[in-house]
């Protein structure tokens, strides 16, 4: 698996400094979990939070904070290493985590030309959500309102632009405006989030919206 | 730093005294404490003393940290306590050739943070078979803990201006948006040394 789009470093930045909503830590994790190259540049800012706590002023502790924490690691004994949550099928760990299983624990709704999805539960300042795309069918014609970020998960697409395959993410902004399309072949599974509701530009759509949450 | 290592004579005698020179030039002291070698007395020996040196250096940074992002005194210095208390649960996880303390002990007061302040989750990435190494190596421990210092003598070398944008994405006065990714940073190295780590691994697996 060759993955060609990554992270920009503005959201391994934020994600890094704790500052990005549920649903895109979701993806963020995700595909750190699927592309090595992101896990590093991820760790590499990391270290800075590291860099700045190391350089940073000290304000004092109480006087007993030091007691108080050694009577409390006396009663709390060290984990021993635990079996980490492992990924399952196309779904990398932090989404079997989200959606409780592997692709048959996906609860799917209907959207209309063999769309599916399904929403996940996360804060909501962004939401998250698996889609479903029969291969080579497009998704109706979007524009965005704020950031909406798409990892493909299996199968892949392609806009105007570019094609994504297993693992690559699409960020997108308030300017784009685009028509993908999933390529022929095998279904594609994408997780999206965005911290807007997307504007669809047909009538129908846009009317469906508020019950669809999309 | 100045003049010490440009005498060989001084450097000779330096060395001599059990003061040993790092890859950058620059002279390690021996009271220099060496936090990685404290958090695995903690990790394998459950060391109480070396538990409490980690402590009086980290707790009072945390603190500082939680307070600059929002809390206030006394979320702080319980936020802090956790932070602390979870380093030593968790020690078993702390891997000297990945991360430096201070960035381990970052990620711990972040999630505290993100859990205390704006009750979120934070999804992590699926852990890896790094398994925990029965021999840790030395050079890679090393190199990363001196990467850390590296970081840091750059970061306060920074125009203020840069520097302050940095330090406020970190201490969460900046949204996602506003957060510019241009740090002015070298932090290259540590990414390609991580990288190389992960390509090793992921050979062995293979």
């Amino acid at each position: 698996m060759t993955i060609r789009h990554h992270l920009s470093d503005q959201l391994l930045m934020a994600y890094a400094a704790g500052q990005l909503p549920e649903a895109f830590n979701l993806v963020v994790a995700t595909h750190v979990s699927l592309c090595d190259e992101c896990r590093a540049r991820s760790a590499s800012f990391d270290a800075v939070g590291g860099a700045l706590l190391e350089e940073a002023e000290e304000i004092s502790m109480g006087e007993d904070a030091l007691a108080r924490t050694l009577a409390r690691i006396e009663g709390l004994p060290q984990a021993t290493r635990s079996e980490p949550l492992r990924g399952a099928g196309i779904f990398p760990a932090p989404l079997v985590d989200y959606v409780g299983g592997d692709l048959s624990a996906v609860r799917w709704r209907k959207v209309g030309g063999g769309v599916k999805q399904a929403i996940l539960p996360t804060g909501k300042d962004a939401t998250a959500r698996l889609l479903y795309i029969p291969a080579g069918t497009a998704v109706p014609d979007h524009g965005h309102r704020g950031m909406e970020l798409t990892l493909v998960l299996q199968g892949a697409f392609a806009d105007e632009n570019d094609r994504f395959g297993r693992g690559d993410i699409e960020i997108a902004d308030e300017e784009m405006e685009h028509t993908p399309v999933a390529l022929a072949g095998e279904d594609c599974i994408c997780l999206a989030a965005t911290d807007a509701p997307l504007r669809f530009r047909g009538l129908l759509p846009r009317l469906a919206q508020p019950l669809l949450r999309i | 730093m100045t003049g010490q290592a440009g005498q060989p004579h001084l450097r000779a005698a330096v060395e001599k005294d059990g003061l040993h020179r790092k890859k950058d030039g620059s002279v390690a002291k021996e009271n220099e404490t060496d936090w990685a070698a404290l958090m695995i007395r903690v990790r394998d020996h459950q060391d109480r003393t070396a538990f409490a040196d980690l402590f009086r250096h980290f707790a009072p940074r945390v603190k500082a940290f939680l307070m600059k992002s929002g809390a206030g005194a006394a979320l702080a210095e319980e936020c802090a306590q956790d932070v602390m208390a979870t380093l030593w649960q968790k020690a078993h996880l702390f891997d000297p050739a990945r991360a430096s303390v201070s960035t381990w002990v970052y990620t711990i007061a972040r999630n505290r943070r993100i859990d205390a302040l704006r009750k979120a989750r934070r999804a992590e990435p699926e852990e890896l078979d790094w398994g925990p190494a029965p021999e840790p190596d030395q050079a890679e421990a090393l190199e990363t803990q001196q990467e850390t210092e590296r970081l840091g003598r750059a970061l306060a070398a920074l125009p203020a201006p840069q520097r302050t944008l940095i330090e406020r994405a970190f201490y969460g006065e900046l949204s996602h948006s506003e957060i510019a990714a241009e740090t002015g940073l070298p932090l290259g190295t540590i990414k390609s040394r991580i990288r190389l780590a992960l390509d090793k691994l992921r050979h062995q697996l293979g």
